[in-house]
């Protein structure tokens, strides 16, 4: 059991918002591990819809990305590409 | 105790619990839960997420077929919000450690996530606030299934707190039930204001946050006078207003009705008091309240509300009972004004930028001839047993009053041609209500049989103020000397061209501007029936001449508030002082 934190930038056009969010909060929830994400020190869960939109995590956003669990380190590589992933 | 201030909307107090409806009529009893309760409200929470899933599990299915895969991918976070973690474990703890029923918890849980998200300044996460809160009330709506408060159902006196009624919710408000209506939205001159203020219930409007200080069974006083809210009031306060509505209820039985149907000047100068009248349960109210005939009938109740267009003959029956209920006395019909703030269901309307610089009135009529005809073919139809005059909205120039006109002689061509009675001469008259239809009324003076101001959208159109908007609601001056000189130039326009003049705004039915309107030479007013005694009593308690001499003080002024105040001391002047107080109410 392994915790990881990394930090990077949003790149995707609309953001963590509507679609891209529904789809990462979709992404998460196969993973045991927990998936929290910070913005400007609010930590929210990153596995629940309405905590995620309320962080309002626009592009170019920084953001702190804390994974924790069995499957972890697999769980930070497909949920950072998909953060990172540009959609321009 | 917690004072809130909002906008005066229709007179008087009312006193008693409140009932809290959160949009589409759901209210949201709070109740406290034993220990042994928990699981049970913990099972029920389980139940109706699992039902409303496969709700919509059936939803997406058919919209999918029906519509498309991708527009049914929008259920996507629909889902989402119900399986929500955060969001179930706070409704959850909230049942187990403050102990309240589960659907107050869930309302409160989805309260506390919209605002969260609200705040953050995105146009995308706003729909998906819509989506939330139509996920919640989904939810809501089935755990509440057995309890649904219906309003037509209510077994106590209410005070009924609402973020905004719409027009048919106020409309099927049971009148004998409720004690006064507040509201988060809306101005004086909001649906919910209007009808308060015909049914005679105290209301007070635009609170702003009502609905988020006020709990259904919160004791609650309406001071509609003074547009003010107190919730749960110090026994000390109480009894005040418990004085003042019985204070209130007495001045207004002093108002006593006059037994002649016309308002008359001391001098001489006759004029009509009308009624406008929303819906027909109104009708007995234009009677009881001795005014002359209805000088405004609204028909949209007619086609809103519903998922299909009434038929002529729908039309014709219920024009017919309107008719014959005012008669002797005429009756103004508007055609619809569908648009602005109010929608059909049928045909779809596209969402417009500026909904009343849109799509609405005699605009879409003019498209929708279909529409209009069938409307315009009942209204001559019910012509022919009473006295009928019909009416456009929104007229801005002369094309479009010879347009409407052209289609009244193709309807009646072809009732004569089906062997149907009307009236062949029906009057046809115009709504002055859009500043470059005041400015030529000469021009349309001469294509017309009669006016009538509608100072509601005049005011609105011609100060650029938004009336629903209680960030600028204090623009909204019918004393502005822009609104008078427009006023002004209408009536005498109307007179050079030998055609009366009408007014059925709200202005019409405030005593100051009354005095000032008959002194501009107004023919008739309108108003909501129980405006009709104290303006009547008005009219039959001043000369003319001194109105006259009124207008022309009040026009050399600058400002509204200069009017105002000039309007009240010269109507001290001409008034005995008690009866100047009841009038002023």
């Amino acid at each position: 059991m392994s915790k990881i934190e990394e930090h990077f930038d949003i790149k995707r056009k609309h953001g963590l918002h509507a679609r891209p969010a529904t789809l990462f909060v979709q992404l998460a929830n196969k993973f045991d591990s927990s998936v929290r994400l910070e913005k400007n020190g609010d930590v929210v869960d990153g596995k629940s819809i309405i905590a995620l939109l309320s962080l309002g995590g626009n592009k170019g956003a920084r953001i702190k990305l804390i994974v924790e669990g069995e499957d972890s380190s697999e769980a930070m590589d497909e949920l950072k590409s998909f953060l990172e992933e540009d959609d321009d | 105790m917690i004072k809130l201030k909002g906008i005066a909307a229709a007179g008087g107090v009312g006193i008693g619990k409140a009932l809290v409806l959160i949009k589409d009529e759901i209210s949201v009893p709070k109740r406290r839960i034993s220990h042994d309760e928990i699981s049970r409200e913990i099972y029920r929470l389980e139940v109706v997420l699992i039902d409303t899933r496969k709700e919509i599990s059936n939803l997406q299915r058919k919209i999918s077929k029906d519509v498309g895969f991708d527009h049914a991918r929008i259920f996507e976070s629909h889902f989402l919000a119900l399986e929500d973690r955060v969001l179930i474990e706070d409704v959850i703890f909230q049942i187990k450690n403050k102990k309240v029923n589960v659907e107050y918890a869930f309302s409160q849980s989805i309260n506390k996530y919209v605002d969260a998200l609200l705040k953050v300044n995105d146009e995308y996460l706003r729909e998906r606030v819509v989506d939330i809160e139509d996920i919640s009330r989904r939810v809501l709506r089935k755990m509440l299934k057995e309890k649904a408060v219906s309003l037509s159902d209510l077994k106590e006196k209410v005070i009924i707190v609402s973020h905004d009624l719409a027009p048919s919710q106020t409309a099927s408000l049971p009148k004998e039930m409720i004690l006064g209506v507040v509201s988060d939205i809306g101005g004086r001159t909001s649906h919910t204001a209007i009808i308060a203020r015909s049914l005679r219930i105290p209301a007070v409007v635009g609170v702003e946050v009502a609905t988020k200080n006020i709990k259904s069974g919160d004791k609650v006083i309406v001071d509609g006078s003074k547009g003010l809210i107190i919730i749960r009031p110090t026994e000390k306060t109480l009894k005040e207003y418990r004085g003042k509505l019985a204070a209130y209820n007495k001045e207004i039985r002093a108002i006593h009705i006059p037994k002649a149907l016309k308002a008359c000047t001391k001098d001489g100068r006759e004029v009509r008091i009308s009624a406008n009248l929303e819906l027909p349960e109104e009708l007995p109210l234009v009677k009881e309240f001795g005014a002359e005939g209805v000088g405004l009938y609204r028909t949209e109740y007619i086609f809103l509300g519903r998922k299909d267009l009434p038929l002529e003959d729908e039309q014709y029956k219920a024009y017919l009972k309107v008719v014959r209920g005012a008669s002797p006395n005429q009756v103004i019909f508007r055609t619809i004004d569908i648009g602005g703030d109010k929608f059909l269901s049928q045909p779809e309307v596209p969402k417009e930028m500026s909904p009343f610089l849109g799509w609405r009135a005699i605009r879409f009529c003019l498209e929708r001839t279909d529409i209009f005809k069938a409307q315009l073919r009942a209204i001559l139809r019910a012509s022919s047993v009473g006295n009928v005059r019909v009416m456009f909205p929104m007229i801005s120039g002369v094309e479009e009053l010879r347009q409407a006109k052209n289609l009244i002689e193709e309807c009646k061509r072809e009732l004569k041609k089906e062997g149907k009675t009307f009236n062949k001469n029906i009057p046809i008259g115009i709504m002055i209500e859009v500043p470059s239809a005041a400015l030529t009324a000469d021009l349309l003076a001469k294509e017309c049989d009669f006016f009538s101001i509608g100072t509601n959208d005049l005011i609105q159109y011609s100060l650029a103020v938004d009336r629903a908007n209680e960030k600028v609601a204090y623009l909204y001056e019918p004393g502005h000397p822009g609104v008078l000189r427009l006023i002004k130039n209408v009536i005498d326009s109307a007179h050079a061209a030998k055609i009366k003049v009408g007014m059925c705004g709200e202005m019409s039915g405030e005593p100051i501007f009354s005095f000032l309107l008959l002194g501009m030479g107004l023919d008739s007013f309108s108003m909501t029936s129980p405006q009709v005694p104290r303006i009547k009593e008005l009219i039959n308690n001043i000369k003319f001449e001194d109105a006259v001499k009124a207008v022309t003080g009040a026009l050399k002024l600058s400002t509204a508030k200069e009017v105002e105040n000039f309007l009240k001391e010269e109507l001290k002047k001409v008034l005995k002082d008690k009866f100047y107080r009841i009038l002023m109410i």
